[in-house]
């Protein structure tokens, strides 16, 4: 009744716990070398990301995480052609991320839900399908069939500014999922949330993610969302923003509330507070910007320290 | 550096449960307030009217009351200059010239014939309202599409607008002739500007997370304008429609007397205005049937808003 995944996506790969096994899993997105520098005003450059090498093989689930300004969302950004790199390659199925795009192989969730108050819930979900030319039957099909996935069935009809934070970014889902894309992009999809309404969704994005088999990029600066989700946790640190560490998430799928009371949970939680720690160290000397840099990584562990009680 | 998620989305979405619906009592209620609000205030306008006649006019004696035989003598405490039956008539007194005969002898009422002129009015400011209304469209088209054209050529839709309509008039019937022509170009001139501006708006209203979803969609400029930007502008452009209708309705008035049109309410206005002295309640007529026009075309986009909106929060105040 669920769409068999993306391309190619055999069930056993995704259903198993953990990563999958290197040599048989391919590799969806491969970064490397990419640099991003912004140049504002004119003169002044700001070095984004540095020296970014990344491999995501497909149907994992993996977390971009670090303070501020460590480059976190631009690398989402450069996996789904919104910006270019500097430097370096992207590429998605062996193709360059721009040839990617135009493929329709992205799904993308934003913070805000980013939904149209012209249009019903199932006319919003029905927009990519309408650009992409599928036909009126399909349109209708898929749209109710995602809804359904993400339990929103009942409110094919209603308005978005109808619909609770929540709901509105499950319809947010719904629109990113419905045409099959083969990867899905999220930037910091529940940040705006609840700690409550978070959780719920955390529980609802791994249940959509293990019934599609989709390879997931999930940026967020919550600890203990990246590693509940996780099959890897990608830290990174500030100035320039570059990965410091890959903490591998090997906690038993499918995860549920009681993995969160896991005593492997909290251990885990407790090496990415490290690795990030780390990250915000090592650059300490860089400059004197890392003051703020420090910062950022104290509040990200009282996040994680409220996170991981509740 | 991270540059999504600074921006809110455009929606009000912080409604925390689903299906809010509206009740139709309270709706159907508050609307019969609204109505009973603007009767009372236009009774109350009548009343002031008729007091500043009352404490400043001029005496006035009313004999034989209903047959009794008395003879009412009235002399206001005050002098107004401006509360004179010449200069402020009695309002009743220009309701009774719209069901008098126009001119001695003639079968048509005054109200008659101003409607009439008003319904021929408005056939030129309808025509210069619409091509007004296509002309800021593609501007603001244009402009949202092209920063170069944008900074080269708005500068000069807003000086066009500095420029007074009474001495560009008779520039455009000279160069159109003297007809309905120049007429319409005159109302289109004061109808594309607010559209223009509102639409440079209101084109570029949408989050920029939604043209980065539509870039993910790979969808060309056509299609992300026809599916988000012309969507999200249609609030900016049923406001400036608004402020277009009343404006071409004044730019047609104004344009008929170079323009030469005689059955216009223009031409209406500037003759009652030469027959003043001889019948102020005429001109006060001709004004009241002008500003109706304009309020009825206001109440038709108002219509059109509400039913192209429906659904949209917020659809039904403005």
């Amino acid at each position: 009744m669920v769409r068999p995944g993306g391309p190619a996506v055999e069930p056993a790969e995704h259903a198993g716990p953990g990563p999958a096994s290197p040599g048989a899993a391919a590799l969806v997105v491969r970064i490397s070398g990419v640099d991003k520098t912004f140049v504002s005003d004119g003169a002044r450059v700001t070095t984004a990301l540095q020296g970014i090498d990344l491999d995501i093989r497909r149907g994992e689930f993996v977390s971009l995480i670090g303070p501020s300004g460590c480059g976190k969302s631009t690398l989402l950004r450069l996996i789904g052609d919104l910006v270019a790199p500097t430097a370096g390659r992207v590429t998605i199925n062996d193709k360059p991320a721009a040839r990617a795009r135009r493929d329709r192989e992205y799904g993308i969730v934003f913070q805000a839900p980013v939904l149209f108050d012209w249009r019903s819930v199932e006319d919003n979900v029905k927009l990519p399908l309408e650009l992409m030319g599928y036909n009126a039957a399909q349109r209708t099909a898929r749209a109710r069939e995602m809804l359904e996935l993400v339990e929103l069935g009942e409110f094919l009809r209603h308005h978005p500014y109808q619909l609770s934070g929540g709901m509105q970014q499950r319809v947010a889902i719904a629109r990113a999922l419905c045409f099959e894309p083969s990867i899905l992009l999220m930037d910091e999809p529940f940040g705006a949330l609840d700690e409550m309404t978070r959780e719920r969704m955390n529980q609802e994005v791994l249940r959509i993610w293990e019934r599609t088999g989709i390879t997931v990029v999930f940026v967020t600066h919550s600890i203990p969302e990246a590693v509940f989700l996780s099959s890897r946790v990608v830290v990174m640190s500030a100035r320039p923003g570059r990965i410091t560490d890959i903490v591998e998430v090997d906690l038993p799928r499918p995860r549920d509330v009681e993995t969160r009371e896991q005593r492997r949970y909290f251990e885990l939680v407790t090496a990415v507070r490290e690795a990030l720690r780390r990250g915000g160290a090592d650059s300490h000397e860089a400059d004197a910007i890392e003051a703020g840099s420090g910062l950022a990584g104290g509040s990200i562990d009282r996040a994680a320290a409220e996170g991981g009680i509740g | 550096m991270t540059i999504a998620g600074s921006i809110d989305s455009p929606s009000p979405s912080t409604a925390s449960e689903p299906a809010i619906e509206a009740v139709p009592g309270a709706l159907s209620h508050s609307r019969a307030r609204r109505v009973g609000t603007l009767v009372g205030f236009g009774i109350g306008v009548l009343l002031l009217w008729e007091a500043v006649k009352w404490l400043g006019g001029v005496p006035w004696r009313f004999k034989d009351v209903f047959g009794t035989g008395l003879t009412i003598d009235y002399s206001p405490p005050f002098r107004f200059p401006f509360a004179t039956d010449l200069n402020l008539p009695h309002w009743f007194n220009i309701l009774g010239a719209l069901a008098a005969p126009v001119q001695r002898n003639a079968h048509q009422s005054l109200g008659e014939f101003l409607v009439g002129a008003a319904l021929y009015t408005w056939r030129e400011a309808a025509i210069g309202f619409v091509a007004g209304a296509l002309l800021g469209l593609v501007l603001a088209t244009v402009f949202v599409h092209s920063r170069l054209l944008e900074r080269a050529f708005v500068p000069y839709v807003i000086a066009s607008q500095t420029i007074p309509i009474v001495a560009l008039a008779p520039m455009i019937v000279y160069a159109f002739g003297p007809n309905v022509t120049s007429v319409v170009v005159i109302a289109t001139y004061l109808t594309f500007f607010p559209v223009t501006i509102a639409m440079i708006r209101g084109l570029r209203a949408p989050d920029p997370r939604a043209l980065e979803l539509m870039r993910s969609y790979a969808a060309g400029r056509w299609a992300t304008y026809r599916k988000v930007r012309l969507p999200a502008s249609l609030p900016y452009l049923f406001t400036a429609l608004k402020i277009a209708a009343t404006a071409s309705i004044v730019g047609a008035i104004i344009g008929e007397g170079p323009g030469g049109i005689p059955e216009g309410l223009g031409r209406a206005i500037i003759n009652f205005n030469q027959q003043y002295i001889s019948g102020p309640e005429k001109l006060w007529a001709a004004i009241l049937v002008s500003s109706l026009l304009g309020i009825s075309f206001f109440v038709v986009i108002r219509a059109a808003e509400l039913v192209v909106l429906r659904g949209r929060p917020g659809a039904a105040e403005g």
